[in-house]
């Protein structure tokens, strides 16, 4: 089975949110980035079913240089080889215009499986799956946990809301996107991190691939949300601070 | 005259809620750029739930064997061919899963891109801008559609008010989209729970909740002590029970319970969205977290912006002491 892993570097989940000069994106510098969290899932599901049916396993991410430190890191988890398509301009294109980009790269590939992760931890669109499915004109189902082989292609296993399931039978190619939680991630081993080293990693200009970067829909600007509630604050040492919140628990919130 | 056209969902015939915030958002919209309102459900138009679109002057039933279970492929195609029959400026969604499923595939073949999960919207410089959440929450980012009409929307549940539905006497015209079994390629399975429920947090007063803040499985028993010193039942956010450390019936969120105590206590929990609609219809929200920007501040009534492992054993004490 070949499986392409479609991954995004994002800035850490920790980082610290502070809007740049033109006040259209967050400040890069002193940002820290890793790999998408669920994108880590996606991965992981791929080298699963690499493992228990061989096959390959191939990475894709689109951005600026830094990106193929991201790449590098899941090779050295266990990817065979990866496609960087690179961009310093990438914020310029929509979903549909990455997307565009990438179907664009893989098209030839002819995967059996492309697996991405639900959604990336900073724009949040849940939609560049789902686009690349249509693009590629091959059926998809999102919010995977898990996937088995079956007979007449995959069986995967869907979430849905309020703790239900559905299981869902699909033929190949399929795009998959892969919801974080339901397997324990692997780290790279010392051995994964040499060999990463050598192992193929392509790289496309995004510029050569033919695509418009026209976009659909633009973000004009970004702004810190402002407080729906006013918060009281509670200051002091941790001791004061609890003291005063027992005192409104008691006489405001009446819950003691 | 132009057009806002919303779909809805409906369970047991009737539209959801989230489908009915998504009309109140539709209306507003069409009122703010004199357009008219359609609105459109699967199900038959006898159902009971297409005589509850009052506003709408024209609704549609799509009615087809082949959308009796929902599919990506099926609503897609039968989507697109009553959008190229109403050619509307604007198309909403409710931000449900299935609209998160096929909802970016239908504007993919209309040539559009979704702007999803939408938060609200405002007329500025003669464009409506539309805004939506960035980083979990901890930005909002405004944007506008720079392609032709139709511009696609998903709206989050809970942003826009819905209304008592309201009768109407526009009778629902059936839409029979053409489609073909063998264009489906997805077999759904029938819905299933995972295991019963023994634990119900919807109907305890008092919630403690703990999150990713927590670190490591050993610190669990620091919030279980103030839950046990409070009260209050022990609840977490979803990484906490994908990692195992709590059970699944514990989790709060749109994956999880939906929850409104009179006390929701937030340990270590940032306040990404999908929790959040979870517990945001608490009475009093209390905020523990080490960052001040943390997403969860924003609705709760008091915070303490703090180390979690020195201010919760001090706030156990405090609670035993003041409990005598």
């Amino acid at each position: 089975m070949k499986i392409i892993v479609a991954i995004k570097q994002v800035p850490e989940r920790d980082a610290r949110i502070r809007i740049d000069s033109a006040g259209k994106w967050i400040a890069l510098e002193d940002i820290e980035f890793r790999m998408n969290e669920s994108d880590a899932y996606a991965l992981e599901e791929a080298l699963l079913l690499r493992e228990a049916h061989g096959g390959e396993v191939v990475v894709l991410s689109a951005g600026p240089e830094r990106v193929g430190q991201t790449i590098r890191e899941a090779l050295a988890k266990g990817a065979d080889r990866g496609i960087h398509i690179v961009s310093d301009a990438l914020s310029g294109y929509d979903a549909l215009g990455v997307a565009s980009l990438m179907a664009a790269a893989i098209r030839d590939e002819a995967a059996d499986l492309i697996l991405t992760g639900l959604q990336s931890d900073d724009l949040g669109l849940g939609q560049t799956g789902v686009i690349l499915a249509e693009l590629l004109g091959i059926c998809h189902a999102s919010l995977i946990l898990k996937i088995e082989k079956s007979d007449s292609g995959i069986r995967v296993l869907r979430e849905l809301e309020d703790g239900w399931f559905q299981h869902i039978d699909m033929s190949t190619p399929a795009l998959l996107t892969i919801q974080s939680g339901n397997t324990k991630l692997r780290y790279a081993t010392l051995m994964g991190i040499k060999k990463a080293k050598t192992k193929d990693l392509r790289v496309v200009e995004a510029a050569a691939l033919g695509v418009s970067a026209t976009p659909c829909v633009l973000l004009d600007s970004v702004a810190l949300p402002s407080r729906q509630k006013t918060t009281q604050m509670l200051t002091g040492t941790p001791a004061e601070a609890a003291a005063k919140l027992v005192e409104k628990l008691q006489q405001e919130v009446r819950v003691l | 005259m132009s057009t806002v056209l919303v779909f809805l969902e409906a369970k047991s015939g009737v539209p959801t809620r989230i489908s009915l915030e998504a009309f109140a958002a539709a209306a507003q919209l069409a009122a703010s750029s004199g357009a008219q309102l359609a609105a459109a459900m699967v199900g038959s138009a006898s159902g009971p739930g297409f005589a509850l679109l009052g506003g709408a002057s024209q609704i549609f039933a799509l009615e087809h064997l082949l959308l009796e279970h929902y599919t990506a492929d099926g609503y897609t195609a039968a989507y697109a061919q009553l959008i190229a029959r109403v050619q509307p400026d604007y198309v909403l969604f409710p931000h449900t899963y299935e609209v998160r499923d096929f909802a970016p595939r239908l504007a993919t073949r209309l040539g559009r891109v979704l702007i999803s999960d939408v938060t609200g919207f405002q007329a500025s410089a003669g464009q409506i801008l539309f805004m939506r959440q960035l980083f979990q929450g901890k930005l909002n980012g405004h944007y506008h559609a720079a392609s032709p009409a139709p511009c696609l929307i998903s709206v989050q549940a809970g942003a826009f008010r819905a209304d008592a539905p309201a009768a109407t006497s526009v009778p629902a015209a059936t839409f029979a989209p053409e489609l073909e079994a063998s264009a489906i390629r997805t077999q759904p399975g029938e819905p299933f729970r995972a295991a019963a429920q023994t634990v119900d947090l919807a109907s305890a007063p008092l919630l403690v909740s703990v999150g990713r803040g927590i670190k490591d499985e050993a610190n669990i028993p620091l919030v279980q002590e103030l839950a046990t010193a409070l009260g209050a039942e022990l609840a977490a956010s979803r990484p906490i029970c994908d990692a195992g450390w709590l059970p699944m019936e514990r989790q709060v969120g749109s994956s999880g319970q939906t929850v409104a105590p009179k006390l929701y206590l937030a340990v270590g929990i940032s306040g990404a969205i999908q929790h959040l609609v979870g517990m945001k219809g608490s009475q009093c929200v209390v905020a523990i977290n080490k960052d001040e920007n943390a997403p969860i501040f924003e609705i709760a009534d008091y915070g303490i912006v703090g180390d979690l492992f020195e201010v919760v054993p001090a706030l156990t004490a405090a609670v035993r002491k003041a409990k005598g």
